[in-house]
């Protein structure tokens, strides 16, 4: 499915090569039993995901429209030409990018700290930080969506009273009812959310640091900065991109929090939201298709992006979202 | 520095990190003890005397309740069935992974990478449109099976990731010491592997659980419609009323079983995360 992965790393050719001659029945039978292990969960993953993403590869090179089936109606690419050239499109994928880049941002430095907390704190405190930070992780979107909604909301909240010395927030502010406000408390309940996953990936990073090399740092009477930025860092260079190009894909995924505190109102309506808004909400099955099957591209520019500009070896990694 | 020094510097850290993590959950805990008329008093705390039980009992034995308490079945069920499916199959895919030599190891791990960065959104369309031609929309099979895109691929790395650690002589060591294949695996191999099975359950459903896109987009009625997706669909008890308190009331139950996989297996989880993270 995704071929810009699988070419980078290639399959292991040289191994199957180098036994290919005269393969042992022992062997032999090892291949087999080892598909017949692997192969129903292969299968399934095809199934779930190659075959939808084929099936709306062809409902996008339709005319169809749900409450008039009959009219259905093979237009070449004429959907992508309609969404390309539609202004809601672009201004959507904006939007898109903007919360993508700030909100990684932001988790990269502030899980850094986490992981940073996590990997030094004193023996006693380790088990309850981890605990605590594995409850954001735990949550359920929606319900992180809603706790922020309702304490910025301008009826149920709180928080105009408590930061009304702030020039600009008074207990009239509808955080909903602009563009800005309402991005920054998407954001907000988005990194809260996803924080902790990243910076349990920085945490891994963070152990494969040899200890010599930053005591030997130490010893040389590098400070504690110039030991993160010279030492650590670059030692865990793998684990951070890893990090990030996972957020970001998981993030430019973002529906959830958008859905539920402004459903895509005053122009924060994201990627995701137009493509359910079209088929969903409008049933236009075509169109929708076609935006599915963008969002599915724009995906894979990014994953093409990371691994040949900046060389993210994926596959020695995990991957995963909640 | 002194013990008693640092100590105190991380009791602020671990104060600060607690209130990050916790803060938005006392929130809401909050708000789903206010009644209707305090809702909009603009103070955190619900005010003194005012707090109430009434948003719990609107959704468990009033009003909303035959709402709340179907999504909720559905969404320990179809969670947990989704966790079941795919812990099997990563299992068997995991262990052949970890222990067999056979060509197409890789693109089996490269396809799991590539389907849990897949946009579940893209996803929708078609099955949306496929679950109303053969009857399988607003079903609890026709979200089990998409579940599957989203817990499959990361119980395979997780799961992979234990199992290159499981020192398998133990197996062979065990039959030369008499015992037959079976003894050897389930009193050699089975203690070893089953906390990673564990774990790799414990987020498989936390993902599951989670899920909205799907659960919005492929149910349509209360036969199959999850606790998100219903939360979305909350009304208050009369058409003037904003269905805040339920809501609220609502999120905190289905955040309780998260917070009590937490406590119980924070380590186990911490470990299943991190693991898979780092190459093996």
């Amino acid at each position: 499915m995704s071929t810009s992965i699988k070419a980078s790393k290639g399959t292991p050719a040289t191994r199957s090569q180098r036994r290919r001659p005269h393969l042992s029945d022992r062997a032999k039978s090892e291949r087999r039993l080892g598909w017949y292990l692997a192969g129903p969960a292969f299968i399934v993953m095809l199934a779930v995901t190659l075959y939808p993403i084929l099936q709306a590869f062809w409902d996008s090179l339709f005319s169809l429209r749900l409450t008039a089936p009959d009219d259905k109606a093979f237009i070449w690419f004429a959907n992508y030409v309609t969404v390309l050239s539609d202004p809601v499109w672009w201004r959507d994928l904006g939007v898109t990018v903007i919360i993508t880049i700030v909100t990684v941002v932001i988790e990269l430095i502030l899980g850094f700290a986490l992981a940073l907390v996590m990997d030094k704190a004193i023996k006693s405190l380790r088990g309850l930080l981890r605990t605590a930070i594995l409850v954001p992780y735990g949550i359920i979107t929606v319900v992180s969506a809603y706790a922020w909604f309702y304490a910025f909301d301008i009826n149920s909240g709180y928080v105009n009273h408590w930061f009304s010395w702030i020039p600009g927030i008074n207990p009239d502010l509808n955080w909903f009812a602009e563009f800005w406000p309402s991005l920054f408390v998407i954001m907000a309940s988005e990194i809260w959310k996803t924080t902790p996953f990243i910076s349990l990936l920085l945490l891994a990073g963070l152990a494969q640091v040899p200890g010599e090399l930053t005591e030997a740092a130490q010893v040389d009477g590098a400070t504690w900065w110039e030991r993160f930025r010279k030492v650590i860092v670059p030692n865990m260079k793998a684990a951070i991109m890893v990090a990030v190009l996972f957020r970001t894909l998981d993030a430019f995924r973002i529906f959830d929090n958008v859905f539920i505190m402004t459903n895509g109102a005053h122009g924060t309506e994201v990627l995701s939201l137009l493509a359910y808004r079209t088929s969903i909400s409008r049933l236009e099955i075509g169109l929708g298709s076609a935006i599915s099957v963008l969002l599915f591209v724009c995906v894979l520019i990014i994953c093409f992006v990371a691994i040949k500009l900046f060389k993210v070896d994926l596959a020695g990694t995990q991957g995963g979202k909640s | 520095m002194t013990s008693g020094k640092q100590k105190i510097i991380w009791s602020g850290i671990a104060v600060l990190v607690l209130i990050y993590a916790l803060f938005p959950v006392a929130s809401i805990l909050s708000t789903s003890f206010k009644a209707p008329s305090d809702l909009t008093s603009g103070k955190f705390l619900p005010s003194s005397g005012a707090s109430t039980l009434e948003n719990y009992q609107q959704i468990l034995v009033g009003d909303a309740q035959g709402l709340f308490l179907s999504a909720l079945r559905n969404s320990i069920g179809i969670a947990l069935i989704a966790t079941v499916i795919a812990v099997v199959l990563a299992t068997l895919c995991a262990y052949a992974i970890a222990r067999l030599d056979f060509p197409g190891k890789k693109i089996v791990l490269t396809t799991a990478l590539a389907v849990s960065i897949f946009p579940v959104i893209s996803i929708v369309t078609p099955l949306f449109n496929l679950w109303r031609n053969i009857g399988l929309y607003d079903t609890w099979l026709g979200l089990i099976i998409p579940y599957l895109s989203l817990t499959l691929p990361i119980s395979i790395w997780t799961l992979a990731a234990f199992f290159r650690q499981i020192p398998w002589e133990l197996e062979q060591a065990a039959q030369v010491d008499g015992a037959t294949t079976w003894q050897a695996f389930r009193k050699a191999i089975v203690p070893l592997a089953a906390p990673g099975v564990f774990t790799t359950a414990i987020i498989a459903f936390f993902i599951a659980w989670n899920d909205f896109v799907y659960g919005i987009s492929l149910t349509s009625t209360e036969s199959a419609r999850t606790v998100p997706a219903a939360l979305a669909f909350f009304t208050g008890a009369s058409q003037f009323e904003a269905p805040t308190g339920a809501i609220s009331a609502a999120a905190i139950i289905v955040t309780i079983p998260v917070v009590l996989l937490v406590l119980l297996f924070q380590r186990q989880i911490v470990s299943g995360l991190t693991q898979g993270a780092v190459k093996g």
